[in-house]
């Protein structure tokens, strides 16, 4: 629940309080954040709810990296998913065909993300709206597409077989699933943290003026292609960070994880937590997910409670849930104030 | 990759036809499709991210018409029909709430009738794959075109698409209606303080859209299986036209369909396995060097 809380602390901190008290603030969250959850594994032996968290945590850096673009930048990308399997892939990819260490790895895969981001990102971006949405869309398809017909590479419909090898490295071994949990655990906090800095930084307020007149902020002097390409970068990276948590946890690749539906439950988990406070996707994460569970479990036309779930969210709530949460709060301090 | 049976294919022209006539019939019921997406943004500006769905159910409905009456005619009139008052059902009650709210809004509340209604065709028809059959009139002997091969009822699914892109072309540019709609397009409040009842029309349009992505399932259900979730390929398939042709634009349409058919067809010859990637590139190359479509107006 730290989560919400987190987010309920935000809404009531004064609003002008430093940038430096702010940092050192959701550093504390962080790290209280990260104690709570690997001190978890000490209070239960449960096998799934430490996947459950594994899961969240690749979800979470997923879904919260497209807000970065849908809700700070107003950029709606339908194919963010694209890098969330791009990551997988190579991930998997250079863990398997060259055996290198886990962080060597990670560190290329970085690499990689950023370069195929870089360009897909220089077309993209150009675009408004509706047509950005869709050749981010199309250049999903294309990516799918490539590891579908490339199967001397990608093992094709497949998927990466064989498992990925998880070697040991400086004390760590990925294949103990309390490390790999641990290892989750860390990068999802390290991975908000950093989201958090971005979205609070200078240039985070400059996304969202860029948002909320594009215009307005060229006149300013700012560059706009450059600030949206370079924010289009930065969240593919942390996408990618939760396709290769996603990879070690499956141990594995497959064809789903570079599919259009990927980015669409990414949108989904968006709406469902909402877009305008940084814990929202997070929360969204776990809303989800649960959701899919506890439904998978009991029926198997889980479209239609599922849908029906998105119902109420649009048009009853017509909002995030985390939304809701912070505008009631902030309409029962103006009350309160009121009297 | 095979170029080398598309050089062949190329330089036959049995082959040359039968390729061309099963891209046409693929580009055909796209265009069916596309085209009431197109109509449906160009005048409630929302994408109808479910449309796939009407395609379905217009596919399940003729199969069962025609399972009880054994008439290929009212099969494809149970297709049109069913599919027409599910979607002025659903634009009436669920998306003219969400007019005027946030895309993504009305792309969730889409994506869950996408959820539901695969979820109640698997309830009512079963989650299996299903097959129409081709109705006895049409089980003749194929016409032979240079040397290609070309069964009737393609030619039949052509005629009827052409009809229908022809009907609404003329319909939407030339019949009181046809200008109405333009009007509520262009400036809805406009029209609507001229007396006229802006909801009924959008509420038309929907059922208009959601009948020809029907009438486009009705006719392919003697061609194609019918599965649960049989929309979701066409839908995508359709978005690519509707882009590729520029979003609003019928004639653009009708020339994406085409294009995406004989991409498809032909495509399937000299890249087998990356056929859909080939679409996905021509989107791509479409889209970057002009945003708004082949046949889009500059952004309204």
């Amino acid at each position: 629940m730290t989560e919400l809380e987190a987010g309920r602390a935000e809404r009531l901190a004064p609003v002008r309080s430093g940038a430096a008290l702010q940092r050192y603030r959701d550093v504390l969250i962080a790290l209280i954040a990260f104690a709570v959850l690997a001190s978890l594994p000490l209070f239960t032996g449960s096998k799934a709810l430490l996947d459950f968290v594994i899961r969240c945590s690749a979800y979470g850096l997923f879904a919260t990296s497209l807000n970065l673009l849908v809700g700070y930048t107003g950029l709606t990308s339908f194919g963010h998913g694209m890098f969330f399997g791009l990551g997988a892939y190579s991930f998997g990819l250079i863990m398997q065909k060259l055996g290198v260490p886990i962080p060597v790895a990670f560190v290329a895969t970085l690499a990689i993300t950023a370069a195929v981001a870089a360009v897909i990102g220089a077309i993209c971006v150009r675009l408004k709206e509706i047509y950005f949405a869709f050749v981010t869309l199309a250049f999903q398809m294309l990516i799918h597409s490539t590891i579908l017909s490339w199967a001397s590479f990608t093992g094709g419909d497949q998927g990466l077989r064989g498992g990925i090898p998880r070697p040991a490295f400086l004390g760590i071994n990925l294949a103990n699933h309390v490390h790999l949990y641990i290892a989750s655990c860390a990068l999802l906090v390290l991975g908000l943290l950093a989201m958090r800095q971005i979205a609070q930084s200078p240039f985070g307020y400059t996304l969202r003026m860029i948002r909320d007149n594009a215009a307005r902020a060229s006149f300013l002097g700012i560059d706009v292609w450059r600030a949206k390409l370079t924010v289009f970068v930065l969240a593919a990276l942390f996408a990618s960070m939760g396709g290769m948590v996603m990879a070690l946890f499956v141990s594995g690749a497959y064809p789903e994880f570079a599919y259009w539906t990927i980015s669409g439950e990414g949108i989904f988990i968006n709406m469902l937590g909402g877009v305008s406070t940084f814990l929202g996707p997070m929360v969204g994460t776990v809303l989800l997910l649960l959701l899919n569970d506890t439904v998978t479990r009991f029926t198997e036309y889980h479209g239609i409670v599922l849908g029906v779930v998105i119902l109420f969210f649009a048009l009853g709530l017509r909002k995030g849930l985390l939304d809701f949460v912070a505008e009631w709060f902030a309409q029962r301090r103006d009350a309160g104030e009121g009297r | 990759m095979d170029l080398d049976a598309l050089a062949g294919c190329l330089a036959s022209s049995a082959c040359l036809v039968t390729q061309t006539t099963s891209g046409l019939i693929i580009g055909m019921l796209l265009f069916l499709v596309a085209v009431g997406l197109t109509l449906i943004f160009g005048v409630l500006k929302v994408v109808n991210f479910s449309h796939g769905a009407f395609y379905m159910f217009g596919a399940y409905f003729a199969m069962t018409a025609y399972q009880l009456t054994g008439s290929f005619a009212l099969a494809m009139l149970a297709g049109a029909a069913g599919t027409a008052v599910l979607g002025l059902v659903f634009e009436r009650v669920f998306m003219s709430r969400v007019y005027g709210a946030d895309v993504l809004m009305q792309l969730l509340v889409c994506y869950a009738f996408v959820l539901i209604f695969d979820d109640v065709v698997r309830l009512i028809w079963g989650p299996e794959f299903k097959a129409m059959g081709m109705p006895s009139a049409f089980q003749v002997m194929p016409l032979f075109i240079a040397g290609g091969v070309v069964p009737p009822y393609y030619l039949l699914l052509i005629g009827v698409a052409l009809v229908a892109a022809i009907v609404l072309g003329a319909g939407l540019s030339r019949t009181r209606i046809g200008k109405v709609i333009r009007a509520a397009a262009h400036n809805p409040g406009m029209v609507s303080a001229l007396g006229i009842n802006t909801g009924l029309i959008y509420g038309g349009v929907f059922a208009l859209g959601g009948m020809l992505a029907g009438l486009a399932g009705a006719l392919a259900a003697p061609v194609r299986s019918l599965t649960p979730g049989m929309g979701f390929s066409v839908l995508i398939e359709s978005f690519i036209v509707t882009v590729i042709g520029g979003m609003g634009s019928i004639l653009g349409a009708l020339i994406g369909a085409l294009l995406l058919g004989l991409i498809r067809s032909f495509g399937s010859l000299g890249f087998p396995l990356f056929t859909e990637g080939l679409m996905y590139l021509f989107m791509v190359i479409v889209l970057v060097s002009k945003p708004t479509g082949l046949f889009g107006k500059e952004a309204a």
